[in-house]
């Protein structure tokens, strides 16, 4: 590998993503070609990205272009460094499967009322677009490169438009997406106040005073927030992952809410130069926040993609809890632990878009074999399409955070960091950090509890309808990817000690101090501050599990051959046979956890009595409280003030010529 | 070498202790509330006739159904090798620490749960519904107890922590009392005894675990079993090694380690003694005062923390 070359092949692949956006426009009479050739391109634009992405995390390479097309007064600036390559890395990995799964996954719509066109064009443009965003080295660029991302996906969003749910949540999704953008704007529009240009370089080397660096963070804060979705700015996130087309959804949910963390990393650790510790507690308090509610309502959904986009809620907290916990030690001068904190920030990342990418492109393939979105219409789907379900169980068990997969990495090591909370000799910040570690433990049993939900009533117990019993299993290339990132979720959690200290890089450029032991006790032994401190050897953990095994079906197993297992009805208690319908429902799993944590939701429930020979019914609608307490409000306020300001709008050419005639005595006032 | 060999034995002893554990606070409770009962070792015969036993299983059960108990019992018995029992050194401890050890108890509970929910009966997505309710609370109690522990020994290594405890003046911590308290409340959540869950019952409207399970027949029962009975064990030595560590051995030489096991040993019969009373003179609790129980079991928890942090952080 040419470490030099990194930042030309994450070029080339930016404009591969663009003529995968483009070219296959050319073929737009012959829609399989078209599919076939645009996926191709995308698939080798994230191989190219990957590549380029994890040369320059390996070699520690950075590297700046200005681009020549620039303006003689604006420079274009690119640049590629261990950040933006780890986060090349990772956008780069997920196209790539991605492209392997979209082929088959958008066959149905070749032919349908919505052109295949549209979608191959945006996919590529937000691809290329998210690549951008990491490569661009000045304010102007990452602005433009941002909002290209923005509106790209908006298109992805609104693709199957004539259902008016979907346009609903592609409004709202542009509107915070357009909202978000003008905060980003005015953060760096604070930044560019102090400095000479554009240049994130010059950026890092401004001089602000407190006040202004806090407004800034403000600023930036909320911006990168409303596109990673931490609450209360997550509102977009439920309504418009499940509208979009599985792989994007993978996309937008595992990639492009990385890419918000990236904007918010490189401006807070590069450019602002300063840290605060209220910074810190703010951003804990919001990343805990975000996922425990992000989780609980999780539970509560039987949309399966509107699960899982809340479950992106729940992570995206997790990662804002092991940076606000970084921040708090870097403010505080304990950079080894920050930079603890920030790998497991970081590795996090890395784990949720692999995890997040695989539920997202196995619930496509419930979704399209069954029909349904409806979690309470599926069922024994593990029969009908066993390597999806294989590779989903993965899914669920990395992103609930159990041994030996990757999920538990990155928490194990977020804990890490919380504990050494004590050394920061402060009783309000030392109390801090283990209530956040507690909000931590909470998230993870509730996610554990959430995906035991999803799975058993998803691929387990008996078809709930007649889609769900006519399933069948998906195509290759569909397998393919999960099983790429099944298997991806599975190395990552076992060979934590390369990933750590590749990220380490990181650390060591972004706060100055690495973690001085990463690997320090061998590769087996993930001992971030020390083995006696805390060791974790998870290969060696994967082999005692299957050496366990291993004897006790051997010891078993003399027994097995002269007592065959006899397969026979389950137990019904004598009254006929079982029904799927005497199953538990995903509502009635999740109903004891709905009554203890009541008072988080607005839980809208009655039961119509029945009549005329019909048995009652039952209905639940669980209302996301942010939106009815914050958004609604606000949304009538709007409404209210631009009534009040139509009373301007008489319709009366008088009336407006008066306006102009007082305006322009009021400017010469001004001036004069 | 010698400590891997030792770490393997202890695990084999541990092992094979659980199913007297429990027969043994069984027997006890019999006695105390003026039955004959089974004799102690009652569970070995369980175990051997379930698993010569034919397995049937349901039509609509799935693979999940079938590697639920090897997965399950292989993990307890993984989660008990890193435990130290009767010697504090022992090399697995540094494979995985009492994260790691939260981590394994999630992931049997993980696989049971989803198994009570393959067939597609009723009563086993009861079973798993109730069952990780709780633990979605208790989880982080127990973690809570745990990291007060860790922060006091400044490790999350368990060797490391409980030769700490052993070896350290012993002095009364508030943060200690507060998380051995809201530990025991999670141990009695968590191994399905009573209050929460009473292991004698097969009644559908109070069970749990056994509800999880009802499915099950032949060797995938026994092994079900057996980890219910070592997760029962596992979580009594944790208890006596973190609020009564003396007598651990801190060495691997013979006398340390046979008086090791002699404590251990006085020390789980006397804890097994300690359940059976608390069993037989508390009832069952309904399930929705569940979430009170466990409720005050995470404050305690918290409270030891912030009682570490605020005043005993120097």
């Amino acid at each position: 590998m040419d470490a030099n070359m990194s930042l030309t092949i994450a070029q080339s692949a930016i404009v591969l993503s663009f003529l995968s956006a483009t070219v296959p426009l050319l073929f737009h009479r012959q829609p399989h070609f078209l599919v076939r050739i645009s996926f191709l391109l995308l698939g080798l634009s994230g191989l190219a990205s990957a590549w380029a992405g994890a040369t320059a995390l390996l070699t520690n390479h950075a590297e700046q272009i200005i681009l020549p097309i620039s303006l003689p007064w604006l420079h274009i600036f690119l640049r590629i460094d261990p950040l933006s390559g780890f986060f090349f890395f990772i956008v780069g990995f997920v196209t790539c499967t991605a492209a392997c799964y979209g082929p088959s996954y958008i066959r149905e719509h070749i032919g349908g009322t919505h052109p295949i066109g549209t979608l191959t064009l945006f996919t590529g443009l937000f691809v290329g677009g998210m690549l951008l965003v990491l490569l661009a080295a000045d304010a102007f660029s990452f602005m433009i490169a941002w909002e290209i991302m923005s509106v790209a996906s908006y298109f992805l969003v609104a693709y199957q438009h004539d259902k008016a749910e979907n346009r609903s949540a592609a409004f709202l999704y542009l509107l915070m997406a357009v909202v978000g953008g003008a905060f980003i704007l005015l953060a760096y529009g604070v930044l560019a106040g102090f400095s000479d240009s554009f240049s994130f370089a010059s950026m890092a080397t401004a001089q602000l005073s407190p006040a202004w660096a806090t407004i800034a963070f403000l600023l930036a804060f909320i911006g990168f927030g409303m596109k990673a979705g931490i609450v209360p700015l997550h509102v977009w996130l439920p309504q418009a992952h499940p509208v979009a087309p599985s792989h994007i959804s993978a996309l937008m949910s595992g990639v492009m809410l990385k890419v918000a963390i990236y904007g918010f990393i490189r401006f807070v650790y590069d450019l602002l130069g300063v840290m605060h510790w209220q910074w810190g507690v703010l951003v804990l308090l919001v990343g805990a926040v975000s996922a425990v509610f992000g989780v609980l309502y999780a539970l509560m959904q039987h949309d399966l993609k509107r699960l899982l986009a809340y479950h992106s809620v729940e992570n995206i907290g997790i990662i804002y809890i092991g940076l606000g916990i970084s921040m708090i030690f870097h403010a505080t001068d304990h950079m080894e632990v920050a930079a603890l904190a920030l790998i497991a920030a970081l590795y996090h990342c890395l784990n949720h878009a692999l995890f997040k990418s695989l539920l997202f492109f196995g619930a496509g393939a419930v979704l399209q074999q069954s029909h349904q979105h409806d979690m309470e219409k599926m069922g024994g789907l593990i029969k009908k399409m066993p390597v999806t379900a294989v590779c989903f169980l993965v899914g669920c068990i990395s992103i609930s955070a159990l041994p030996p997969f990757n999920g538990f990495v990155s928490e194990w090591l977020t804990y890490q960091a919380a504990l050494q909370g004590p050394i920061l000799r402060s009783g309000i910040l030392g109390a801090m950090l283990p209530v956040a570690s507690a909000m931590l433990a909470l998230t993870g049993a509730l996610a554990t509890a959430c995906f035991v939900k999803v799975y058993g009533v998803v691929f387990l117990g008996l078809p709930r309808s007649s889609q769900a019993a006519e399933a069948q299993e998906t195509s290759f290339g569909m397998q393919f990817a999960q099983v790429v990132l099944a298997l991806c979720c599975l190395i990552f959690g076992i060979l934590p000690t390369w990933t750590v200290s590749a990220i380490n890089v990181i650390a060591e450029n972004l706060i100055g101090t690495g973690l001085a032991k990463a690997a320090g006790d061998g590769w087996l032994w993930l001992a971030p501050i020390g083995k006696q401190t805390a060791s974790y050897g998870a290969l060696a953990i994967l082999v005692g599990l299957l050496a366990s095994w291993l004897i006790v079906y051997f010891f078993l197993h003399p027994l097995r051959r002269d007592n065959r297992i006899r397969i026979g009805p389950a137990w019904d208690c004598g009254f006929g046979p079982l029904t799927p319908r005497m199953q538990y429902t995903a509502s009635a799993f999740a109903m004891p956890i709905r009554r203890i944590f009541s008072y988080v939701w607005f839980i809208d429930e009655k039961i119509e009595p029945g009549h005329h020979g019909k048995g009652p019914r039952y209905f639940l609608k669980i209302h996301d409280w942010v939106w009815l307490v914050i958004y609604i409000p606000i949304g009538k306020l709007i409404l209210h003030l631009a009534k009040r300001a139509s009373l301007l709008q008489g319709g009366n050419l008088r009336v407006y010529l008066s306006y102009s005639f007082f305006t322009l005595l009021f400017l010469l006032w001004v001036i004069v | 070498m010698t400590g891997w060999i030792f770490a393997l034995l202890q695990t084999f002893c541990v092992v094979l202790f659980a199913p007297f554990m429990a027969g043994w606070v069984k027997w006890l409770k019999c006695k105390l509330q003026n039955r004959q009962g089974p004799p102690p070792w009652q569970p070995y015969r369980d175990l051997l006739r379930l698993s010569r036993k034919q397995v049937v299983l349901a039509e609509s059960a799935s693979p999940i159904f079938r590697v639920a108990p090897y997965i399950v019992f292989s993990v307890t018995v993984v989660a008990a090798s890193i435990v130290p029992v009767f010697s504090v050194q022992i090399p697995t401890a540094a494979l995985a620490d009492v994260i790691v050890l939260v981590g394994f108890l999630a992931l049997t509970r993980f696989f049971l749960s989803l198994a009570g929910m393959d067939v597609g009966t009723a009563f086993g997505g009861m079973g798993s519904s109730r069952e990780v309710t709780i633990s979605s609370l208790a989880e982080p109690a127990l973690l809570m107890a745990f990291f007060t522990l860790a922060m006091n020994a400044s490790s999350t290594n368990l060797s490391t922590v409980i030769s700490h405890l052993a070896q350290s003046q012993f002095v009364l911590y508030p943060s200690l009392i507060f998380s051995a308290m809201g530990f025991i409340l999670v141990a009695l959540a968590e191994t399905g005894r009573i209050p929460i869950d009473n292991p004698a019952t097969h009644l559908e409207l109070t069970m749990i675990h056994e509800a999880m399970i009802l499915e099950y027949s032949g060797r995938h029962l026994a092994l079900m079993e057996w980890a219910a009975m070592l997760k029962l064990t596992l979580y009594a030595v944790l208890i006596a090694n973190f609020i009564v560590p003396w007598g651990v051995a801190m060495t691997l030489e013979p006398g340390a380690i046979a008086f090791g096991v002699y404590s251990i040993i006085c020390k789980l019969l006397v804890l097994g003694y300690c359940l059976a009373i608390a069993e037989t003179v508390q009832a069952k609790m309904r399930l929705f005062r569940a979430p009170h129980f466990l409720g005050l079991a995470f404050i305690l928890s918290l409270l030891g923390m912030m009682s570490h942090i605020v005043l005993e952080v120097r």
